[in-house]
């Protein structure tokens, strides 16, 4: 009874965060392909519903009515499975993002250990989709991918060691009540420019779409996939890609703190303004999709190893030793 | 030379500029029409779906001389005529695979009674291939229903044919 009862109350609450979640995603896609059109001078998706706001519904409708088709060389498990493993990871980070003071469903003491931790796992659902569908575009687009978000995961760990410096806590609450008097993206201005590339770089958004490139690998890792799993990848995916924006937003932007405690400000509440960064780092991503040209996949790896890392690694020891010399470090362990 | 570049890759000075002008760019007037509700201008030209004229006396015009039928390059038209009773020669038959047509007009420009034209019309789309064997039930009608524009448009298309 006791564990009934735990479980309900859990699952509302569950439910309370999830539910919002995948009708942002939903909307995020929509967002996405209105904004892409908007930069090219097209409409984008305007029909159906009020501005065409239920069109990424209506393809998911279709999705679902699409038939599943598994190739008959596949290994039909890991093929099942893939993308029920990247949906679910890209669902299960949002436990930890805090959305004001108290609005957070697991306040856990590691939560950017957690956060970090998922999102690198999510590179699994992509190997297993590729590997599983034992096809050669498939094959090589998730080992593409497994080289890509690697990469990039390295550089993305080491800029949030930038982050960590500057707070002294793994408690993603405590990381924004930190930015109370300055957003960390004024002094971490450079990190958080490549926090963003490698959040890019993360979600397979253009430049760095290569496991997907349709060019070259028909679309990647999905190529073999159809109907509702091919719906689950790609939601998946722009859960991910939102879920990317909110970690900016937590780490640079100050969550949700307003930008300035003044009067306009601070009277909207503070999920309205983590939402609204979200919104704009998302709107950030969309406009890079429709901007910039794909990488080579030397140049990606360049740009990850021979720059990005350097470049984070060099900030890291810049940070460090501006607190140690100025005596700001926040916790002394010595 | 090699400086300014070097500083222009690492501020990513080119990528802002390209951020600024996509922003500016998604404000300006959109350069696509919004279809199903706005549609382009067809020229009197426009070589669309098929239909059957008549006269304004309420006859057909066709005279089954089967010369459209004989011009047509992917033979999609199929003709049966017998004689009527006051000795005129009309179509028993008249058909097009609009699957095998390939929209070039020359059953229009070969037709000496401007019987068989091509309309305005480009939204015929069906959902079986069934529905796309017209008959001459289904291209008189067409005629009937677009009456008005094809005959506006062989008028303005007449000087220069």
């Amino acid at each position: 009874m006791e564990y009934l009862n735990l479980l309900v109350s859990e699952l509302y609450k569950i439910a309370f965060i999830l539910i919002p979640v995948l009708i942002s995603v939903t909307l995020v896609v929509w967002l996405d392909r209105r904004i892409w059109g908007a930069v090219q001078k097209r409409k984008g998706p305007n029909v159906v519903g009020p501005f065409g706001l239920l069109q990424t519904i209506a393809d998911a409708l279709k999705y679902v009515l699409k038939e599943i088709i598994i190739p008959a060389s596949s290994n039909k498990i890991i093929f099942v499975l893939a993308p029920v493993v990247t949906m679910t990871l890209a669902l299960v980070a949002w436990a930890v993002i805090p959305f004001d003071n108290e609005l957070v469903l697991a306040d856990i003491n590691v939560g950017i250990l957690y956060l970090f931790a998922v999102s690198s796992l999510g590179v699994y659902g992509i190997i297993m989709g590729g590997w599983a569908s034992n096809s050669k575009y498939p094959f090589l687009g998730a080992i593409r991918s497994a080289a890509q978000m690697v990469s990039y995961e390295v550089s993305i760990g080491i800029i949030i060691i930038n982050v960590l410096l500057c707070v002294g806590s793994l408690n993603l609450i405590d990381i924004v009540n930190a930015q109370q008097s300055l957003w960390f993206v004024v002094p971490l201005f450079p990190m958080f420019v490549v926090f963003f590339i490698s959040a890019l770089a993360e979600t397979n958004r253009p430049p760095f779409d290569l496991p997907e490139a349709e060019a070259e690998l028909v679309s990647g890792y999905q190529t073999e996939y159809s109907g509702m799993m091919y719906a689950m990848f790609w939601l998946g995916e722009y859960a991910n890609i939102l879920l990317m924006c909110a970690m900016g937003a937590i780490l640079f932007l100050g969550g949700w703190l307003p930008p300035f405690d003044i009067f306009p400000f601070n009277t909207i509440p503070g999920p309205l303004w983590m939402i609204l960064k979200i919104l704009f780092l998302f709107f950030l991503f969309a406009l890079v999709k429709a901007i910039v040209p794909r990488y080579r996949y030397d140049q990606l790896m360049r740009l990850g190893w021979k720059i990005l890392l350097p470049f984070s690694l060099f900030y890291v020891v810049l940070t460090a030793s501006y607190l140690f010399y100025f005596d700001k470090l926040p916790v002394r362990a010595f | 030379m090699k400086i300014s570049r070097f500083l222009k890759t690492i501020f990513l000075l080119e990528f802002v500029s390209g951020l600024l002008i996509a922003t500016r760019e998604m404000f300006r007037p959109k350069k696509t029409i919004n279809y199903p509700y706005e549609k382009g201008s067809l020229s009197p030209r426009f070589r669309g779906e098929h239909a059957l004229r008549r006269y304004p006396s309420g006859e057909e015009r066709c005279i089954a001389c089967k010369l459209c039928e004989a011009v047509c390059p992917a033979q999609a038209i199929t003709i049966e005529s017998t004689e009527r009773d006051d000795g005129s020669r009309k179509t028993t038959r008249y058909d097009i695979d609009m699957l095998k047509c390939i929209y070039c007009g020359l059953c229009q420009e070969s037709c000496p009674v401007e019987a068989i034209v091509q309309g305005p019309n480009f939204e015929f789309s069906t959902e079986t291939r069934e529905e796309l064997y017209y008959n001459k039930e289904k291209l008189m009608d067409n005629g009937d229903r677009w009456e008005d524009v094809l005959a506006k448009n062989i008028r303005l298309d007449k000087p220069y044919r």
